[in-house]
């Protein structure tokens, strides 16, 4: 009847000092998602490439070619990693504004969804990087990723896009009907007691009683 | 039909009869109360954080500074500034990596905190925010590796043209190519324009070891995200002891000396004010300028981080000395809402109310230590953790105890646990109100296992000197499955009250904020039983959330002229709202003091 509520028990901030129980106890050890892990270091070598490369461009580094394309590699990657996937355990915290991003990596359908295409993408690349100082670390670290991603794929995880659930209104079944929105028939005036003011005692709904307010 | 019976709008009209006041005393008592809240909460971290703060800045400064120097004169031909740009940042470092190992000396701070708490709870509860510290010099540490490495990439950049302009009346060629007959009192690292600084960085110790450590920093700051930390403890928890390597690199970090100014004795022959026009005859006898000598400084880290590393692996030996120490598991209760109540002894183990120990089990994993909330009463011959399955861990941890095993266990057959802690500040602030308010939301109603019982022990036991008279505690929880335990409590209090008189001690409000349909028609045939029928207490159970505008009003009118203090644990917008109610309601006659940071 409400928008989903989010479980505060996964969500970010705890109280400073409550934070031990949120260490464990929510601690949902079971499958390891390899692919979660894979993501946010996929999406931290995206910004070192592209910070190495903004350097690399701006200092005109002898091989700034390379920057240049690492530049572009790194806006390119991190638009792929920004939106995260959706846990097939748990629940899933979107990264805030994703869902742009997500509707535009769903757009790619297996390109995206499969995690041995992704790593085989990162691993290639993250090699042009390796040809200059400045990239070299944006590569070593997208290399990281890409070997985890493989992790991933093999253990069979996939991406899934995390999109708002459509809230389908249970249909109200027909025997349930709106409380009487009129008095009860009155007995025919000739029943009708002299003097008394049945009138005045007619049924009205004080306030409506429909739950659609 | 069944919607409009039971159906409760969340936080609806009040009924709240307005007082006149006039507005000005107020708004100025109100303003009195925000600061002072604001400043007992707040002021020390805000005060440590500007000291962490200040003394970054004032290093980053001074050794900026300190390579303008004349000494490195010809170093800046090379280089520029990217040379203190570099050197700055690394200073900084070096005090971020010495702070860092101290905030997770956990057995050291409880050391400190036990001595402190005699002085000033304030500041004893500042202890409790270790981790949140621990991750701002995380963050600080990667920022400054960030600037470090940038201005050593402009370094690198700046040594290789150094020797790819080969002309002689180039100065920085010239200096470049001082020290190429015995390699040692050179000052450009790069020795030969037949390279590039990609190599050369993966041929020289510090560049080695650079790139290892920030590997080392990268995979341990995203592992340590919350998406992973909060699931996948493991994953995180494997991933920080890189910070093992971390050090090590660290420390070796500067070991080649490849950051070089002249020597001072060669700055006795060589005066850059005089010579550096004049490179083209240095050594020559009529200039007056000898050729100029390089040498690095000895690597200084160690300084800044020996301490810390050895205090640190005294706090992991700690750890392993109360590892070994028994404890032994006097009672296993396996309670219906997947929860699992492991009652120790250990000896000499003391507790406060409020706090938490780590449990290890060797059986299940070596390695693995884990928080737990103590439901205990200090008062008790026992200490108890209510421990919920949600994992691998506490699922094995399960199974070791004999859960799924429908006959008891013999006692020899308990597995062997370890016990590090307790750990964290005591609430003892509870017993100094008369009029108390416990907010639990969810799991957050632990600790108050620990006050609820110690508080009843306290009055059982020496019943004139309980300051405390009164306790409201509200439960908000989603669903009824994780109430059983936490029920079975509840009604043994509700009994011992009964029976010793006491029934209106404690006021409880448990509230279900989400429910299912199905139930929702069962409540509503029982809705007339005396005991409810969800958690069989006395008390019912509510629906949706609590009006708190009329409890605080409840409350204050029932209460005149006392201070009520206010704990939570739970959710940080719950903690605003209630901290807003707090303030709205506190009076002439009645003041409700929001503690923030008990728990």
């Amino acid at each position: 009847m409400t928008s989903p509520k989010k479980d505060w028990l996964t969500k970010r901030k705890a109280l400073p000092s409550c934070e031990h129980l949120f260490l464990h106890h929510v601690n949902k050890m079971g499958k390891i998602e390899w692919a979660m892990w894979a993501n946010e270091q996929a999406l931290a070598s995206g910004l070192i490439l592209l910070t190495g490369g903004i350097v690399g461009v701006a200092g005109q580094f002898r091989g700034w070619e390379f920057a240049a394309y690492a530049v572009a590699a790194g806006v390119f990657v991190c638009l792929l990693e920004y939106p995260r996937s959706k846990r097939a355990k748990g629940t899933s915290m979107e990264r805030s504004g994703q869902h742009c991003f997500t509707v535009c990596v769903k757009a790619f359908g297996p390109l995206t969804r499969n995690y041995y295409v992704r790593a085989f993408l990162h691993a290639g690349v993250c090699v042009p990087g390796g040809f200059m100082l400045a990239t070299v670390l944006g590569c070593v670290c997208l290399g990281i990723a890409s070997l985890i991603y493989l992790a991933a794929a093999i253990r069979g995880e996939h991406w899934e896009p995390i999109l708002p659930r459509k809230d389908t209104r249970k249909p109200v079944a027909e025997s349930i009907k709106n409380p009487p929105q009129n008095p009860p028939p009155r007995p025919p005036p000739e029943t009708r007691r002299k003097g008394k003011d049945v009138e005045g005692a007619a049924y009205d709904n004080p306030m409506s009683v429909t739950d659609d307010e | 039909m069944t919607h409009w019976i039971i159906y409760v709008k969340p936080s609806g009209f009040t009924l709240k009869k307005g007082k006149k006041r006039s507005t000005s005393s107020l708004s100025s008592n109100k303003t009195r109360l925000i600061m002072g809240n604001f400043a007992a909460n707040e002021g020390l971290s805000i005060f440590v954080i500007l000291v962490w703060l200040g003394i970054n800045a004032y290093l980053f400064v001074q050794f900026y500074r300190a390579f303008l120097v004349e000494r490195w004169f010809y170093t800046r031909v090379l280089l520029g500034q990217a040379l203190p740009w570099a050197r700055a940042p690394a200073a900084c470092l070096n005090f971020n990596c010495l702070l860092i190992l101290l905030p997770v000396c956990r057995n050291l701070l409880s050391f400190l905190r036990g001595s402190i708490q005699y002085c000033s709870r304030t500041a004893a509860r500042q202890l409790d925010r270790n981790l949140t510290f621990h991750k701002l010099v995380a963050y600080m540490i990667a920022f400054h590796t960030a600037v470090h490495i940038i201005a050593h990439l402009f370094n690198f950049e700046f040594f290789m043209d150094a020797q790819l302009n080969r002309n002689s009346s180039y100065l920085p060629f010239v200096l470049s190519e001082i020290g190429t007959g015995d390699n040692a009192s050179f000052l450009n690292p790069i020795r030969s324009n037949e390279t590039n600084p990609t190599i050369v960085m993966f041929t020289t110790i510090a560049g080695l070891t650079g790139v290892v450590i920030t590997l080392a920093l990268i995979l341990i700051i995203t592992s340590s995200m919350e998406v992973i930390r909060r699931s996948y403890f493991e994953v995180f928890w494997y991933t920080h002891h890189l910070f093992v390597i971390f050090f090590i690199g660290l420390v070796f970090h500067g070991y080649g000396r490849i950051v070089r100014g002249q020597t001072l004795a060669s700055l006795q022959t060589n005066k850059p004010d005089n010579c550096a026009d004049r490179f083209e005859d240095w050594g020559k006898n009529a200039s007056g300028c000898d050729v100029p000598e390089f040498a690095g400084n000895p690597p200084g880290t160690w300084q800044w981080v020996l301490a810390s590393m050895i205090l640190y692996v005294f706090e992991r030996l700690v750890r392993i000395y109360r590892s070994h120490q028994k404890v032994v598991i006097t009672k296993v209760v396996m309670h219906p809402s997947k929860t699992l109540e492991l009652q120790m002894k250990k000896k000499g183990f003391r507790m406060e109310v409020g706090q938490y120990v780590f449990i290890q089990c060797p059986s299940v994993s070596r390695l693995e230590w884990h928080p737990f909330t103590l439901t205990s009463a200090p008062e008790e011959d026992y200490f108890s953790a209510h421990i919920r399955i949600v994992g691998d861990w506490t699922q094995a941890l399960y199974e070791a105890c004999g859960g799924d095993k429908t006959e008891q266990q013999e006692a020899w057959k308990l597995p062997k646990v370890a016990i590090d802690g307790p750990f964290g500040t005591a609430s003892e602030d509870v017993f100094h109100y008369e009029v108390v308010m416990l907010v639990g939301a969810g799991i957050g109603v632990t600790p108050f296992a620990s006050i609820l019982k110690s508080v009843w022990y306290k009055h059982i036991q020496n019943n004139q000197e309980v300051f405390t008279k009164k306790i409201y505690f509200y439960w908000l929880c989603p669903e009824t499955e994780a109430f059983e335990w936490f029920a079975d409590l509840l009604q043994s209090l509700e009994r011992q009250m009964a029976d010793k008189n006491m029934a209106d001690f404690l006021s409880y409000n448990i509230y279900l904020t989400r429910w299912k349909q199905t139930e929702a028609a069962h409540f509503r045939v029982h809705h007339e039983a005396e005991n409810d029928p969800i958690t069989g207490l006395k008390q019912k159970t509510l629906y949706g959330k609590p009006n708190w505008d009329n409890e605080f009003t409840n409350i204050a009118s029932k209460h005149p002229g006392s201070k009520v203090g206010v704990f939570l644990c739970g959710p940080p917008q719950l903690g605003k709202s209630l901290e807003k109610q707090c303030l709205s309601h506190s009076e002439a006659d009645v003041k409700f003091i929001f503690n923030k940071e008990n728990f």
